[in-house]
């Protein structure tokens, strides 16, 4: 391999060091309109009135719309459809939007905001959701008893014998936080009306170009092919800019649609994090049992998710939860039930991890847990029972169609941290400031398995002069997935990576291939940009075997010429075969379509193949507490991830560093805070992410067991990242100072004094203190 | 709104502009003189993104109103360096994979050049408090620090 396996740069890093790739915000087009949006100021009511008059009359102002204003329907949602793009009847959490302003200018749009007035009727909202799911809790949407959004049973042999069958027995209850993306670049979308006939094009942000376009269809009242979405450069995304983009971009075009000019729409940062939805704060309770010599014989785990106002993700998020929820061991006896709960608090989607960051804190809390009740090293707990060759996880799924690396992973990183012998050097510690070690353990199903259909493309197209169009239906969000296509179509037609251009993700130009989401970038969309270059291959090499009076089989290629292999000196070009191509007329525009292999589910007992392949990560934390304030200061995190294979291990290193970064704010800083649901962090200074300060030195182990099914090899590596780190660092932080904590984040309240004071702050604030 | 005469030198080329009183330098630059390189993520001054350089000194161009800036010389992504003659911390930035997303790199290399004007020869420690006013989401920064070390060995 002469492109792939190698840390080539960057295909858009160029644009990006010289300031010069387009962003949303930095796009602006003839007499564009700058839009807002009113919010209500409740989380939960009924909308009596709106009066728009005034707003409408001042000078400036283009076009006010209300939910009465939508031509199609005013609600969106990929699995339920129950999101509002403006709130009709009812408000159901505080970043609804109530209604829309165009305007000359941002000020101007602010100043109308403020002359609309709403007329509500407050209704008392829920904000937990075990009182959701109460008997009798009154229904946040009609459709759903209970308040249940998403409901997963798993049940795997029977759990009451092997409880019996037990020698000890643990009941934890472990809890998580809310937490936000905190991407550096708040939403952005720009509404462009298409001139000469129906239909807009929308710019921005946008995560999911085709999930964005079926909402728009949904809400516009518009055809598919009259909605045309075209990608910005992306500040960053991590699951966070689909459905916040869908309404932000439904917003523009309709206000685009009804003043025939371009509107551009720009969330600042308090605005976003008020109404983006975030990662689902969990209350997990896992009872598990095991013989005296640790064998795992049982686990009942119960969930509950707080889906917030809407569906959004929560069906999908809460799935993977229960497949994955008893980790990386051999569990003979499960049963797992996960509920996803709507209350009025600010919904939960899609976020880096997607449901796994929760379980995998608890599931490997308790692990921890019942290695010291057994007297056991974690590390000897988790080597009897970790998954090997041909185990069968808990939805009854034989690991054997690729390679169980689990325990590699393992050594690795436990050889690399040098594990054993800190674990028992930090074994007895007194004074001001204790060090602890401590890991953990994942394994994570490659793509969307079940959830869904599975499938996605890409074209290659070469031109005359032998210069490369890549075009996807996946979207590069920052991740690297440009450059990875990029390497990929170089290597299948043998050519250098500068002839290759990686075109913008663009709905009228490349078929629906699902949304960019589920680490499945570089497997599903490298295999369809894999076979799309392998099909205008074989039309070049068909062409070179007339020039070169050889076989096909004969043949070989690279480095931008095709020779005979036999004879290297009998060779023609990249340009000569692509002209010879051209010359007979032949097509050298393919399109790839990769569909995912089979998997299975049966939703009644939670059984069947969850994915067609997984990945194994292990992370080592290695920290030091202060034991007089609780600040917990990471030394050291060595992370070990099996790949498949790296298509560019300098961009998997990146992946792994950033996916720590965010697993140690997750650890120890992050916790986005809501009071009936209000969001009170609405920026940076009270919502804390990690800087460079707060970094400790990182060791990415790259393993590489190439998959069956992944192009060279390939799997994945953006989520399974930060999904060990929160608790890797969790144990590391118990050794330290002799006291579990089972809620994130280990902030100083929770390391000093064992429980969070902020609940109580906002209790003591509404008192009048 | 009270309008006001400002003269300001951005990357080397003098401007003269009239600005709003409470019109922030962040504006100026993306809205009047369409430097688009320098970002908004926050502003409140907590992210970054925005940073530039005036009169030799690090800022969050989000906190600074251009009418405070008469005559001031500021520089920003733009004047870094071109795409024939990139600026050393530009390269290194591509050579590190030091970019993602790439939303923070204005800022971040704004800051790394405010740093190496003063101390050519950082430590690791002092790179880092150098770049600390930036938030960056993607990268875990590590690629970002070896980057700017990098740059630092290549001026010298």
């Amino acid at each position: 391999m002469h492109t792939v396996n190698r840390p080539v740069r960057r295909v858009d890093a160029l644009g990006k060091v010289l300031g010069e790739s387009r962003y949303g915000a930095d796009l602006r087009f003839e007499g564009m309109l700058y839009g807002k949006v009113l919010r209500t100021p409740f989380p939960y009511a009924r909308i009596l009135n709106i009066d728009t008059a005034r707003a409408l009359a001042l000078p400036g102002v283009e076009a006010v719309l209300t939910a009465a204003d939508i031509p199609g329907l005013h609600t969106f949602g990929t699995v339920i459809p129950n999101q509002q793009v403006l709130a009709k009847e009812v408000v159901r959490y505080h970043g609804d939007g109530v209604a829309l302003v165009a305007a000359a200018t941002p000020a101007l749009a602010q100043q109308a905001l403020d002359l609309i007035r709403v007329q509500y009727q407050e209704l008392a909202g829920i904000f937990d959701p075990a009182q959701a799911m109460a008997e009798g809790a009154p229904l946040l949407h009609a459709d759903s008893p209970g308040n249940i959004a998403a409901h997963h049973v798993l049940e795997k042999g029977e759990v009451e014998e092997g409880f019996a069958r037990s020698d000890i027995i643990l009941e934890r209850e472990y809890e998580t936080q809310l937490v936000e993306h905190a991407y550096i670049e708040p939403e952005v979308a720009v509404a462009v009306p298409q001139a000469g006939h129906r239909g807009v094009t929308v710019y921005g942000s946008i995560q999911n170009p085709f999930s964005c376009r079926k909402a728009l269809s949904r809400i516009l009242g518009l055809k598919l092919n009259e909605i045309r979405v075209i990608q910005s450069f992306m500040g960053g995304s991590f699951g966070g800019k689909d459905e916040i983009m869908s309404a932000l971009c439904a917003r523009a075009a309709l206000l685009a649609l009804k003043t025939g000019k371009p509107v551009q729409m720009v969330n600042t940062r308090e605005e976003s994090i008020r109404e983006g939805y975030k990662r689902h704060p969990y209350k997990l309770r896992y009872k598990v049992g095991a013989t005296r010599e640790g064998k795992l014989m049982a686990m009942e785990i119960k969930i509950i998710a707080d889906a917030g106002a809407y569906a959004s993700q929560t069906p999908f998020v809460t799935w993977r939860s229960v497949v994955q929820a008893t980790g990386p061991y051999v569990v003979p006896h499960v049963r797992t039930n996960i509920y996803g709960v709507y209350t009025n608090n600010c919904y939960t989607g899609a976020f880096r991890g997607f449901g796994s960051p929760q379980i995998i804190f608890a599931q490997e809390s308790l692990l921890d847990e019942l290695a010291e009740e057994l007297g056991m090293e974690p590390l000897e707990l988790r080597r009897l029972n970790g998954f090997r060759q041909g185990s069968v996880t808990a939805t009854g799924q034989k690991l054997d169609n690729h390679q169980v690396s689990l325990m590699e992973v393992l050594d690795k990183a436990v050889e690399k941290s040098d594990y054993l012998a800190k674990r028992r050097q930090y074994a007895a510690q007194s004074g001001r400031f204790r060090k602890g070690i401590g890991l953990a353990c994942s394994f994570r199903g490659c793509s969307l398995g079940a959830e869904g259909v599975d499938a996605t493309g890409a074209m290659v197209s070469v031109q005359y002069d032998g210069s490369v169009y890549v075009y996807s239906g996946l979207a590069e969000n920052g991740q690297g997935l440009q450059t990875i296509f990029s390497q990929i179509a170089a290597e299948e037609l043998g050519i250098s990576l500068e002839r290759v251009r990686f075109m913008e993700t663009d709905t009228a130009l490349i078929p629906d291939g699902g949304p960019t989401v589920a680490s499945r970038s570089t497997l599903m969309g490298g295999n369809a940009v894999r076979l799309a270059a392998a099909k205008v291959r074989e039309t070049l090499l068909g062409a070179a075997l007339e020039k070169l009076r050889a076989a096909a089989e004969e043949l070989a290629w690279g480095g931008d010429r095709i020779w005979v292999k036999a004879d290297p000196s009998r060779s023609i070009s990249f340009e000569e075969a692509v002209n010879a191509a051209c010359a007979k007329g032949e097509l050298l525009t393919q399109l790839g379509w990769y569909k995912a292999p089979r998997v299975s589910w049966d939703d009644r007992h939670g059984q069947g193949d969850a994915y067609f392949t997984y990945v194994y990560g292990c992370q080592v934390a290695e920290v030091e507490v202060d034991m007089e304030t609780g600040y917990t200061r990471v030394l050291k995190i060595t992370a070990a991830h099996d790949v498949g294979r790296a298509i560019n291990p300098e961009t998997v290193r990146g992946q792994i560093y950033g996916g720590v970064a965010q697993g140690l704010g997750y650890a120890l800083l992050e916790e986005m805070q809501q009071h009936e649901g209000e969001i009170k962090s609405l920026n940076f200074d009270e919502y804390l992410i990690p800087g460079i300060c707060d970094m400790p030195e990182i060791e990415a182990i790259i393993v590489e067991n190439p998959d069956g099914y992944g192009p060279y090899g390939a799997k994945t590596i953006g989520e399974p990242t930060l999904e060990v780190t929160a608790p890797a660092i969790a144990s590391a932080v118990a050794q330290a100072t002799g006291r579990r904590l089972r809620q994130l984040p280990l902030d100083l309240e929770r390391v000093l004094l064992g429980r969070s004071l902020q609940k109580e702050r906002y209790k003591r604030r509404e008192g009048g203190c | 709104m009270n309008k006001l005469p400002v003269t300001l030198i951005v990357n080397g080329r003098e401007y003269k502009l009239t600005v709003d009183a409470n019109e922030r330098l962040l504006d100026t630059l993306r809205l009047q003189l369409r430097l688009t390189g320098t970002k908004e993520g926050c502003g409140v001054g907590e992210c970054g993104a925005c940073s530039v350089i005036l009169d030799g000194q690090l800022v969050n161009s989000c906190m600074v109103l251009t009418a405070q800036c008469d005559g001031a010389r500021v520089e920003t992504v733009e004047g870094l360096g071109t795409a024939t003659k990139l600026h050393p911390l530009q390269q290194a930035f591509i050579d590190y994979n030091a970019v993602q997303c790439g939303f923070c790199t204005p800022g971040m290399l704004m800051a790394a050049k405010a740093l190496l004007d003063k101390n050519p020869d950082p430590s690791e420690a002092e790179i880092r408090q150098g770049l600390s006013g930036v938030l960056c989401r993607c990268t875990g920064y590590k690629q970002i620090a070896d980057a700017v070390k990098a740059a630092a060995r290549e001026e010298k």
